[in-house]
């Protein structure tokens, strides 16, 4: 293993590995520091920076951070990495690459052909040297297109995933939010419930209901019943309108397997929502959720920090061709993201990879009640990520969600980026709002009375 | 503005703020979800907003208000009890830390009374000492009045404390099974939720959460009650001393959540 050393006022400093030297170069966060990996002071994690700089970019294609042969995440990243599409970064030190992903030569063409040959380590790598601004500027140049039903990531969108959920996945309670979030535009991402089960009976019930309502009313959208992985190809052979396939994955082949899922399950998956084909306007079948901390809670972080195990989570998604992927950036808590300006950075750094990486990236900008962060936090947060140019969001009623018990955005904060940052919805779904009369002349809106509209006998039938 | 205290009172409110407006209140009945808000521009009505604050406020503060051992004690008329605390010195680095959370402070262990316990409850503080302090005590004497011929440790208090504790409190006094009684992360529509975690002999270190039972939600007259919940864990008690085990063995009627305050 190399050894990486930097001076720093006179002081010199030694890192054991590049694992060791990633971890350290790391911004400060709770989750590192429980795993005795952050930096020790202040100075070390400057000196690491300084030290990371000069590490040419082919280091991360030689000394893998989790060996070859223990994990199938790096066997992934490896056998998959295009070295034509590396070919103009190839001599490049991490220092230089951050310069060009901020020159104008990384436009969004240049982004989009360089992808490919990127690895998850390079972009946790650039992302510790980069500013938050830095990672709006470029991440903002990104463009990842995918599409179902729906397309999302064009240049002046936001797309919103409506969450209905419900504590005992109550049909009429479902209903009654699914109801809330349409007449206030959401759900071109896609309508995504939390299942408070994940028995098969349960799903496919709420995947009916789903499916009911947007058939019913020709909404250009999907749905999909957030339910592990074998209960989807379960239900998919028993003929169950599954539109996006789910899963929770992680960047390591043991945090994967403490979710209860392998590549070869994944696949099997893929190709079976592919063999559906319910999509209109695309074929990008699965939706991925990830998040800082899932790797060291299932303590399979094998040494390396928690940001760039996140960002090893990416190569997972990639293989699928993803309709979305989000980071639930401050779902788990404060032993992992401790306040507000931690979660921020986290939430720009995860958005910031997976673009860089191709993925069609969105986020669940959200807190525990025992993090240190509240309503501005997430109002900051909405604000900065809408800049950086965010897929989309996912919103809730009140930004309060009452089956997983943590605070995200909410379908207003959602109304609001897109009227401070001139966003608009999915083109399917914007043509839709139209043609139900929810958009104002102006593109915005139209605020309902609750009783008058069509769209009430969503909820009217089922509150009965 | 009205006068903000429970978050439930403030709830109701909520049902009477949409007037001429049926469709509103009737959905409202089918979910706690905070729906039909109305807007002011695209932002929230100040009241709603003013609301969303207020159960936020709640749940920070049940997080953070200290624990009160003796309050706790004091609803226990004629059961010995012990305080302890664990390795994380302040809230601030349990709430980061929750290994240290789950390590008992070495002085206390020391301190701990040894016997032939067949169970010790522990109180845990967790992350809503307002739960504990609300629904420790009654519902420890629900569950003791159902264990009769059981050798009952003294109550173990425990400031700054996880799930996995309990581990190290039932190894340090000899007992065969804990109980730990424990505040559950707050939610905005629930800041006093208890957890009730047994472990049939564990192992500091070596126990999982796949060798736990867990009754959630604890939190009467809204969530489970003391009665209906003590019966369930006599139950699983009288069920693990037979099978010799507690966890994915042992079958659990009841909802399970591993990442409350574990």
């Amino acid at each position: 293993m190399s050894v990486y050393t930097s001076t720093l006022g006179g002081e010199r400093h030694r890192f054991g590995s590049l694992a060791r030297l990633l971890a350290a170069a790391s911004p400060e966060r709770s989750g590192d520091r429980l795993a005795g990996l952050a930096a020790r002071t202040a100075r070390e994690r400057i000196a690491a920076r300084w030290a990371l700089a000069d590490v040419p970019l082919t280091d991360f294609l030689t000394e893998p951070l989790i060996p070859y042969e223990d994990d199938d995440v790096t066997r992934l990243i490896l056998d998959t990495h295009q070295r034509a599409a590396f070919a103009p970064v190839a001599s490049m030190t991490v220092g230089e690459l951050r310069e060009w992903l901020l020159s104008e030569a990384a436009d969004p063409a240049a982004l989009a052909a360089l992808a490919p040959g990127l690895t998850p380590e390079m972009a946790a790598a650039v992302s510790k040297l980069m500013g938050n601004a830095d990672l709006v500027a470029v991440a903002r140049k990104v463009r990842v297109v995918t599409a179902f039903r729906s397309t999302i990531g064009l240049p002046g969108r936001l797309a919103t995933r409506l969450q209905p959920n419900h504590p005992t996945d109550d049909p009429a309670g479902v209903a009654a939010a699914l109801l809330d979030g349409l007449l206030l535009g959401s759900g071109d991402a896609v309508i995504g419930i939390n299942p408070a089960t994940d028995s098969p009976k349960a799903v496919r019930d709420l995947l009916e209901l789903l499916d009911g309502v947007i058939g019913r009313y020709s909404i250009p959208t999907q749905s999909c019943v957030l339910c592990h992985v074998t209960t989807a190809v379960d239900l998919m052979a028993k003929d169950a309108p599954v539109d996006l396939v789910f899963q929770s994955i992680a960047g390591t082949q043991a945090a994967n397997a403490s979710f209860g899922v392998t590549l070869g399950l994944l696949d099997e998956a893929y190709e079976a929502a592919l063999a559906l084909d319910r999509g209109t306007v695309g074929r990008n079948v699965m939706y991925f959720e990830t998040g800082q901390g899932s790797a060291l809670s299932a303590d399979a972080h094998h040494g390396v920090d928690q940001q760039t195990v996140e960002a090893r989570a990416y190569a997972v998604a990639r293989r699928y061709d993803p309709l979305l992927v989000n980071t639930v950036v401050g779902f788990i808590g404060p032993e992992y993201l401790y306040d507000g300006r931690q979660i921020l950075r986290a939430a720009l750094e995860d958005h910031f990879c997976g673009k860089l990486l191709g993925l069609p990236m969105g986020l669940d900008i959200c807190y525990t009640n025992h993090a240190d962060a509240d309503d501005d936090d997430i109002a900051t947060m909405l604000t900065v990520l809408g800049v950086a140019g965010a897929s989309f969001v996912i919103c809730t009623p009140g930004g309060d969600d009452i089956m997983l018990n943590y605070q995200s955005a909410s379908y207003h904060d959602a109304l609001y980026l897109r009227e401070v940052l001139g966003l608009r919805p999915a083109p399917e779904f914007e043509a839709w709002l139209g043609s139900v009369g929810l958009l104002d002349d102006r593109g915005g809106i139209r605020e309902i009375a609750g009783t008058t509209h069509p769209l009430t006998a969503i909820g009217r039938e089922l509150a009965a | 503005m009205t006068e903000v205290g429970e978050v439930t009172e403030v709830r109701e409110v909520t049902e009477v703020s949409v007037p001429n407006d049926d469709l509103w209140p009737a959905l409202r009945r089918r979910t706690q979800a905070r729906i039909g808000l109305g807007r002011a521009g695209t932002a929230l009505p100040t009241r709603h907003r003013l609301e969303l604050q207020a159960a936020h406020a709640a749940a920070r503060d049940a997080v953070h208000s200290p624990f009160a051992p003796d309050r706790v004690a004091a609803e226990l008329p004629g059961m010995p009890t012990v305080r302890v605390r664990s390795a994380a010195p302040d809230r601030l680095t349990y709430l980061q830390r929750p290994d240290l959370g789950r390590r008992l402070d070495a002085v206390d262990r020391a301190h701990l009374p040894g016997g032939a316990w067949d169970v010790v409850f522990v109180v845990a503080d967790g992350l809503s000492s307002r739960a504990v302090h609300e629904h420790a005590a009654p519902m420890i004497r629900a569950t003791a009045a159902r264990l009769p011929g059981w050798h009952l440790a003294p109550v173990v208090l425990a400031e700054q404390a996880r799930v996995a504790l309990g581990d190290d409190v039932a190894a340090a006094m000899g007992a065969t099974a804990v109980v730990v009684l424990v505040g559950e992360r707050p939610g905005m529509s629930a800041a006093d939720s208890l957890g009730a975690y047994l472990t049939h002999r564990p192992v500091p270190g070596a126990t999982t959460d796949a060798d736990r039972n867990c009754l959630s939600n604890i939190r009467p007259p809204l969530g489970l009650s003391y009665d209906l919940a003590a019966e369930k864990l006599a139950g699983l008690l009288e069920r693990a001393r037979q099978l010799g085990s507690s966890g994915v063995g042992l079958k659990d009627d009841s909802d399970s959540d591993g990442a409350l305050g574990s």
